[in-house]
């Protein structure tokens, strides 16, 4: 009797673990077969974006190849040095501007502290590009709208409100101990020697994580790099390039093209998602560990 | 240094107790600083105060002045004589005179604080000396740049950065939605304040843009709350799905569904929105395995499209959500299933009375900035269906969403006033669901709790 009751609760539980496993296999191909369907349409010959097949009936390089030397129409490689430029610069700005923010925020105690919070917190409920058309007046007013002088635009606007975003390395600043930090004061350290001395060091996750996301943005950000790069094609970043390519005109020449560019971006900016997200999760276990 | 006192620093106090010293700084920044010995910082001081004032002479009063007429010249055919032509003269162009007058302002405003701040410094520098106590050289003020107010030094370079890029165009914005800048009446180039005019349009049930703007309202609101709660339950349910005992490759489920996330979601909404075009591949496909005979009109027509812009945004959505519910699941105290387990509870239960609790408990801020985060949803409703279909003659589309109404009156359609207007009643419907929870999350009103 007790054997057989237990064959048969293992016998349901192998039927519940198959059905489980079934659906998360139907829902995991739901979820990659848009992504499958780009890779395998960078390899395609035809050039449209209207085909009837899902495989295609013969691999090629060309797209990639075309897309790095076809500089006629849309110069992919010109456009990716623009993104490059313009991320590593952002990337060390916003870097600097949120560690210093989020350190004033955990670790100093001040008379504006509380009030900066609180502005940060609604300055972050208004709509982001609200205000995109009054940043291009103002950047027209000091001149710069025209010329070279997009990159710098675009840098400036992508890294200029970066200090608002400060709450997750604030609260990586928070889980370091604050014995620590006075145990540096009563041995005669400034403050600024324990923020660079002491703090900085032992916030690598964070450092990391904050140098990654923001060096990601002016990749994944197209409103701001149209609006401001404007017809200038020879300032667009990456991605205004791939929009542009998606476009009624283009459309039937550089659909595979397309793919093959959203591949070549779409592979590092993942790679440095999934490093991001172990960094982020290396940062909420804390700091100083036992 | 302790705060725990009144603050005996205040400009009331320095009015009223201060020497000759520190009510000459009312008119001279510095005066009062250089009469205490600090000669740098009040040179310092007194440079500032004549830098405003050479902007102001210069230009900031021109351009306050023009602030209440916003101009009126418009651009000229001059006969010129000599030369025998027309030459164009230059008309006034408003924007730029109320960018130009609203920079003014605020320099203004930073001004007067500063004023404040010198007076202050002053009246501290003479109660030290009255005290006898030792007043502050100038290199012991920069290094105390480096200590005491080290938040002075790190602070600045952010905060002119936030101002001039996040605080001063939203001034600039809020501003035009008090004018008549639009292509209306073509008034482009030379517009007028017209007060609230623009608020009594959009919040009329008589006038098109009116109605417009309602219906996009109740679309955002229905589209946040679906977004946001499907996104959540679906999600959660996928998260204890793979963390379940049972479940075998717990990481390469996860790694599967969090490749979506990885991807930019430009590149990935883009794509997705070509595969569900009228002549894109599932509908080549379905046509091929006969399943249907037309396409199926996934972004033209407008109940589709809804349903369609919240299906795919699951796809989008589930995986988040996947992620930050597997971290907390996993920090659910195991004793408590066991409990349960003792008491006879089977997995329906334990569910509804110690999982879906606990969750709802932690993931609550994250719910809310999930819900603010869809309302401003401009990347998935722009890449997918761009607002579409529109009925003809509408500026907003079916699917169009505040924010993404916002940006075509802005950039496609140049009604800057109406826009304007449309990001200021986004803000308040955002503000009172924001300000109503996160004033009452524990991590808001015990933020010194884990320190």
């Amino acid at each position: 009797m007790k054997k057989e009751n237990s064959g048969s609760a293992k016998a349901k539980r192998f039927i519940s673990n198959s059905i489980v496993h079934v659906v998360l296999a139907v829902l995991a191909l739901v979820w990659l077969f848009p992504i499958f369907w780009v890779v395998l349409t960078s390899f395609k010959t035809d050039k449209g974006p209207y085909s009837t097949q899902f495989w295609p009936s013969e691999f090629t390089l060309d797209n990639y190849v075309r897309l790095f030397t076809d500089k006629t129409v849309l110069d992919f490689p010109q456009m990716f040095k623009n993104t490059l430029f313009i991320a590593v610069c952002c990337c060390l700005i916003s870097t600097f501007m949120v560690l210093c923010v989020s350190y004033c925020m955990s670790r100093l105690r001040f008379k504006m502290r509380k009030s900066f919070m609180n502005m940060a917190m609604i300055l972050t409920l208004f709509p982001g590009f609200m205000s995109m058309i009054a940043i291009y007046y103002i950047l027209k007013a000091i001149g710069l709208s025209e010329g070279s002088m997009i990159r710098v635009a675009l840098i400036m606007v992508y890294s200029g409100g970066a200090g608002l975003g400060f709450y997750v390395a604030k609260g990586f600043f928070d889980t370091i101990p604050k014995a620590l930090d006075e145990a540096a004061l009563l041995d005669g350290a400034t403050k600024w020697q324990i923020f660079t001395k002491i703090t900085m060091p032992l916030s690598k996750p964070i450092i990391v994580y904050t140098v990654l996301t923001s060096f990601m943005s002016p990749w994944t950000d197209f409103i701001f790099a149209k609006v401001i790069c404007r017809a200038n094609a020879e300032y667009y970043t990456v991605s205004v390039g791939l929009w542009k390519m998606l476009e009624k005109e283009y459309i039937t020449k550089w659909f595979t093209s397309f793919a093959a560019g959203a591949v070549c971006i779409s592979i590092p900016i993942s790679i440095l998602f999934l490093v991001t997200q172990k960094f982020y999760a290396d940062g909420m276990s804390g700091a100083v560990k036992g | 240094m302790s705060k725990n006192y009144q603050n005996p620093h205040t400009l009331r106090a320095a009015v009223k107790h201060g020497d000759l010293g520190t009510r000459l700084s009312l008119i001279l920044c510095g005066a009062g600083n250089m009469l205490h010995g600090q000669i740098v910082k009040g040179l310092l001081f007194l440079a500032v105060e004549l830098g405003y004032l050479w902007f102001m002479v210069i230009a900031g009063f021109s351009c306050i002045k023009m602030l209440p007429s916003l101009g009126w010249l418009t651009q000229q055919e001059v006969w010129n004589d000599a030369k025998g032509i027309y030459e164009y003269v230059q008309g006034h162009n408003s924007v730029l005179i109320l960018l130009y007058g609203v920079v003014t302002i605020c320099v203004s405003v930073l001004f007067v604080l500063f004023w404040r701040g010198c007076v202050i410094s002053s009246y501290r520098a003479q109660l030290r000396l009255k005290e006898g106590k030792h007043v502050n050289t100038f290199v012991e003020d920069v290094k105390d740049l480096f200590h005491g107010n080290l938040q002075k030094l790190l602070m600045t370079v952010p905060l002119v950065g936030i101002f001039a890029f996040t605080v001063l165009p939203l001034i600039f914005m809020i501003t035009m939605a008090f004018t008549n800048y639009s292509k209306i009446d073509d008034h482009l180039v030379l517009f007028d304040w017209v007060g609230l005019e623009n608020f009594k349009k959009v919040l009329s049930f008589s006038d098109t843009i009116g109605q417009t703007f309602w219906s996009v309202l109740g679309w955002t609101i229905c589209w946040a709350i679906f977004a946001t709660v499907l996104n959540y339950i679906l999600g959660m349910i996928l998260a204890i799905v793979i963390n379940r005992k049972g479940t075998r490759c717990k990481a390469f489920w996860r790694f599967c569904f969090m490749l979506s996330v990885a991807i930019p979601q430009f590149v990935s909404l883009l794509i997705i929105r070509t595969m569900f075009n009228q002549d894109g591949i599932v509908n080549l496909m379905l046509k091929e395995a006969g399943l249907i005979s037309e396409s199926l009109p996934f972004f033209s027509n407008a109940t589709w499209a809804r349903v369609m812009v919240i299906v795919i945004n699951l796809w989008v959505g589930i995986p988040y959500t996947m992620i930050q519910a597997t971290g907390i699941l996993q920090n659910i105290p195991q004793e408590l299933y066991e409990s349960a387990k003792v008491d006879g509870a089977g997995p329906v239960v334990t569910f509804f009375k110690i999982t879906l609790p606990y969750m709802m408990f932690v993931m609550t801020p994250y719910l809310i900035t999930q819900f603010t985060g869809n309302v401003n949803n401009f990347n998935v409703i722009f890449l997918l269906s761009g607002g579409n279909p529109t009925p003809v003659g509408s500026t907003a589309g079916k699917t169009d969403l505040l924010v993404t109404w916002l940006y075509k009156l802005t950039v496609d359609q140049q009604y800057f006033n109406l826009g304007a207007v449309i990001g200021i009643l986004t803000f308040i419907v955002l503000a009172i669901v924001a300000l109503v929870t996160y004033r009452n999350t524990t991590s808001y009103k015990d933020e010194e709790g884990f320190q």
